[in-house]
């Protein structure tokens, strides 16, 4: 792939947590538009890519590009505008706020007013949270939360609140969605429908999407293409179909053929 | 601490209650190379004399420190605990006239079961609240605390003979030294020599140290989690009964000497909240640098100055000395 | 329960949740307005109290019950700002500009406090913060030249406009224009962007940043808008108790100021001014209902202590959403009777969750 078909691009990144390598050497490219998934068995250094994405780690070498710009040093707030949103595996929604009040925290990024004139409550400041809440409902028809609107997270269910997550990272009007294990937790009805919504996103809002998955048939349904990973380490990268049948991936997945027994010594 | 003493011109804390004209051996009239040696046997004093200060504290620290590892909880009545345990002990052998030793290990035992008690009744009842709210909780009982004690034992300060009031311990050189602070400083290296074996030997204290780190883990391994944890309250309970002993005969008892408390969760956060090593040597530096600033600082400036090297530990380590940093997976 | 009909998005920014709530609310301000009309002399003067407490409930709660971060000095700041404002007075300065320098010169302070304990989580923001309540307090006392020290400073009657505000009368009118400011304030904060920038970092570090919070920034803005507010609180302290001294802001009035907003209900503004209520009630409670107390209680030294120890107990135990929560659910039940479910707020036996990591 060119340089200029990158969208995103992890350069020969590595994370190190002592004398841990959660992370060696991981080279790929995101095209603009396409759904891009990463899979691996746990421990492989999935999340921990995501959380150098996202600025909570700093790569202990190697970097990150985005839309051509080097963000493998920015400060983690500043992720959110340059137009990165990212999910998290275990939901790290605001417990007690409203499904709302978390929306429009995640409009965040797009406010702009001076804080004096919030204090005032100056009519620009009016206008501007009566346009984020119009952001913000548009984005709960989206995912059909309005029964939910004014309820504190801490008293919707799993399920929903995975849904909110990823409604919340749409409100930052993404143009990278980082989606973290987005299945972990739902039934499989609950699946195919968030397939359905990734698929939506990709086509109706054109965002692009890269993926942490363990669920092998919300891949294939969904991806574009698959890296799989291992110990820290690529192990294959291609279409879904080509990754799946991959000798190596299914190895680490499954395990090789065990070693013969070593000898025991004679009982006495 | 108490019985502050003006000799040289300078205030000097000493760490005696006694009215003996020496405080700790030091000369009152140096002159020459006499005053250089003198000087020398000076700060040793001040050092020891902040050792065990510190010991108390780092004990009383410890207290705290054993309870927030296991159960996150942050104890304000530390200190009123450390004063039940000397009320206790000053009850067993000052008002009941029993031999030391056997008081001492009364007031250890009662102490120890008030605070099982205290955490199988009340403490118990507040797990899965924020950690605020428990604070708000034991700073509610620390005020309970000190009222009982004042009904009970009256608000007059009292105090009882120890095998080491009014003794000196010559160490040759020069160097002779209040067998309070001596026994002090050799209580707390036995204490701690005990608890690290006590943790890190016997089942009930590795059942410790694993319900601290991971409670749903070790409720897996079939330990009693809750059990263990009123356990650990016990323990802490007689930590601070035995620091209150080994400080009666340097201070003297009163419903109020709880406030030790607050200097020693300064030592406690100093070294770092969740280190029981760091908790000892967080408290000897508050210990030793209350001395070194009572002697070399303006009179008056001692709480200013401990009050601003906390604040300035905590910002270059946020997380105290030996704390580690922990960071949230996500 | 009363059905809301919403039309439009500006209705739900609005400062009452619904028509009646406005018709509540004013006939509340109409009888505080009449009060002094209508009560005594020590009574009015209570009231001033209460309202002092509040405007510091108030600032202390965005702290703590909005964005999370638990301050044990507010008490200098509440010293800073009686101090600043009593000054500027003996100096000459009109009220007019004495009032709110003194909410700045605090606002400073909070900002120079908050960062240096931007890294500083829970417990240790908590020991930084009592450290620096006492690191003021002992300055207020030493700065002898400045502040009067131990001899305390008198603090001149102040006058707008040549209108004099004296008396027991005046100070409670003007408590309680600084509390309905101050109200006002923070019901726009919370309304605002800036609001939800403090809930998400008092719920979520790391995911408010991933939504553009810059952590930094925001924190440092709650220190200084909170103790901005309690340095106004503390400019009518002044003017409630007519003379300062510097001992009276030490760790106590911090624990106070901590316990109203934790009594009155964490996360509300009606809290701060429950737990205003209470608190400065309690006293007068406690030697009201001395005589009658069994065995003779009534009479034993650090009674009133030992009941404040024994309240903040019973509210952890048993109510830990204060008062704020029982006024929540009172409400609730006379709103669905005869139809209100017990389980309804049921507090569930949860496992401790670590706060060691946010």
């Amino acid at each position: 792939m060119s340089q200029d078909d990158s969208y995103f691009a992890a350069r020969d990144l590595s994370m190190r947590f002592g004398g841990i390598r959660a992370v060696e050497g991981v080279t790929f490219d995101v095209r603009k538009g396409e759904v891009f998934s990463i899979i691996g068995p746990n421990g492989a250094g999935k999340t921990t890519i995501f959380n150098m994405i996202s600025r909570i780690y700093t790569p202990s070498g190697g970097s990150l590009h985005f839309a051509g710009q080097d963000i493998t040093r920015i400060a983690p707030h500043r992720i959110a505008g340059l137009g990165i949103a990212r999910t998290f595996q275990n939901i790290e929604l605001f417990s007690h706020a409203t499904l709302l009040q978390n929306l429009l925290i995640g409009r965040h990024a797009h406010s702009h007013v001076p804080i004096l004139s919030q204090l005032a409550f100056l009519p620009s400041v009016r206008q501007a949270e009566i346009d984020h809440r119009r952001k913000a409902e548009e984005v709960i028809e989206f995912l059909g939360l309005q029964r939910y609107r004014d309820q504190l997270i801490a008293n919707l269910p799993y399920g929903v609140r995975k849904v909110v997550e990823l409604g919340r990272a749409l409100c930052i009007e993404p143009k990278l969605l980082l989606l973290d294990e987005p299945s972990s937790g739902l039934n499989v009805e609950e699946t195919e429908e968030m397939g359905f919504w990734i698929q939506d996103i990709q086509k109706d809002l054109g965002i692009t999407i890269i993926m942490v998955e363990h669920d092998m048939k919300l891949v294939s349904a969904v991806s574009n293409r698959v890296l799989a990973l291992n110990q820290g380490r690529i192990l294959s990268m291609g279409t879904s179909a080509q990754v799946q049948s991959d000798p190596e991936v299914i190895r680490a997945y499954i395990g090789g053929a065990p070693e013969p027994a070593p000898e025991k010594e004679a009982a006495i | 601490m108490r019985a502050e003493r003006v000799i040289d011109g300078h205030a000097s804390t000493c760490l005696t209650s006694t009215h003996n004209e020496r405080c700790d051996g030091i000369s009152s009239t140096p002159k020459g190379k006499r005053a250089g040696m003198d000087e020398l046997v000076r700060l040793v004093q001040l050092a020891i004399n902040g050792t065990a200060a510190g010991c108390i504290y780092g004990l009383v620290a410890l207290g705290f420190v054993l309870i927030y590892k296991a159960t996150e909880m942050v104890n304000f009545a530390q200190g009123e605990l450390m004063m039940l345990g000397a009320f206790f002990a000053y009850t067993f052998v000052g008002m009941w006239g029993m031999n030391y030793w056997v008081g001492f290990a009364l007031a250890i035992a009662a102490t120890a079961a008030f605070g099982y008690a205290l955490d199988a009744v009340v403490l118990r009842r507040v797990i899965g609240q924020p950690q605020f709210a428990v604070v708000m909780l034991t700073l509610g009982l620390a005020f309970i605390f000190r009222a009982v004690a004042g009904a009970v034992w009256g608000y007059d300060s009292v105090g009882f003979l120890t095998p080491f009031t009014n003794k000196v311990a010559d160490f040759g050189g020069g160097v002779i030294l209040g067998q309070d602070n001596v026994s002090i400083i050799v209580g707390t290296v036995i204490l701690c020599a005990v608890l690290y074996v006590f943790f890190s030997r016997t089942p009930l204290g590795i059942a410790m140290q694993a319900s601290s780190q991971n409670q749903l883990a070790a409720y897996y391994m079939g330990i009693p989690v809750r059990t263990v944890f009123s356990l650990i309250w016990a323990i802490s309970a007689g930590v601070s009964a035995v620091a209150a002993v080994l400080l009666v005969p340097v201070s003297m008892i009163d419903v109020n000497m709880g406030i030790l408390g607050f200097k020693a969760f300064a030592a406690a956060v100093l070294g770092g909240f969740g280190s029981i090593p760091g908790a000892l040597v967080g408290g000897i530096i508050v210990g030793i640098t209350e001395q070194f600033a009572g002697r070399f600082l303006p009179a008056g400036s001692m709480e200013l100055t401990s009050n601003i090297v906390l604040l300035a530990v905590l910002i270059v380590w946020p997380q105290g000395l030996f704390g580690q940093v922990i960071r949230k997976r996500v | 329960m009363r059905a809301m009909f919403r039309t439009s998005y500006a209705q739900d920014l609005l400062l009452a949740r619904s028509p009646a709530a406005w018709g509540w609310y004013g006939l509340l301000m109409l009888v505080l307005l009449a009060i002094p009309h209508m009560l005594g002399e020590f009574y009015v003067g209570e009231m001033a109290g209460v309202f002092v407490f509040a405007i510091a409930g108030v600032g202390l709660m965005l702290l703590i019950g909005y964005t999370g971060l638990v301050s044990l000095g507010h008490a200098a700041f509440l010293g800073i700002g009686a101090y600043t404002n009593a000054i500027l007075l003996t100096k000459g300065v009109p009220f007019i500009f004495s009032l709110p320098a003194a909410g700045l010169l605090t606002a400073l302070f909070g900002v120079l406090i908050g960062i240096p304990t931007l890294r500083m989580s829970g417990l240790y923001l908590a020991i930084a913060t009592l450290a620096f309540g006492s690191i003021v307090g002992i300055v207020l006392e030493k700065w002898h030249g400045l502040t009067g020290g131990f001899d305390g400073l008198a603090v001149p009657t102040p006058a707008i406009f040549g209108y004099v505000i004296e008396g027991r009368t005046g100070v409670y009118y003007l408590s309680l224009a600084i509390l309905v400011a101050v109200l006002l304030l923070a019901m726009n904060i919370l309304r605002s962007p800036l609001g939800r920038a403090m809930v998400a970092i008092r719920d979520s570090e790391i995911s408010a940043q991933s939504m553009g919070i810059h952590l930094a920034f925001y924190k440092t803005v709650a220190f200084a808008i909170s103790a901005g507010i309690t340095g106004l609180a503390g400019a009518a302290y002044g003017h409630y108790t007519n003379y300062l001294a510097p001992d009276g802001f030490g760790i106590l009035l911090s624990i106070q100021l901590v316990t109203i907003v934790f009594i009155g209900g964490l996360g509300s503004l009606h809290g701060a001014i429950f737990g205003a209520i209470f608190i400065s009630m309690l006293p007068q409670a406690i030697a009201l209902s001395r005589d009658s107390l069994p065995f003779g209680l009534g009479r034993l030294p650090g009674l009133e202590p030992s009941l404040f120890g024994i309240i903040l107990v019973l509210v952890i135990m048993f109510e830990p959403a204060g008062i704020n929560g029982r006024w929540l659910k009172a409400k609730r039940w006379f709103g669905e009777f005869p139809l209100h479910r017990r389980a309804a707020f049921r507090r569930q036996k949860s496992y401790a969750k670590s706060e060691r990591l946010r």
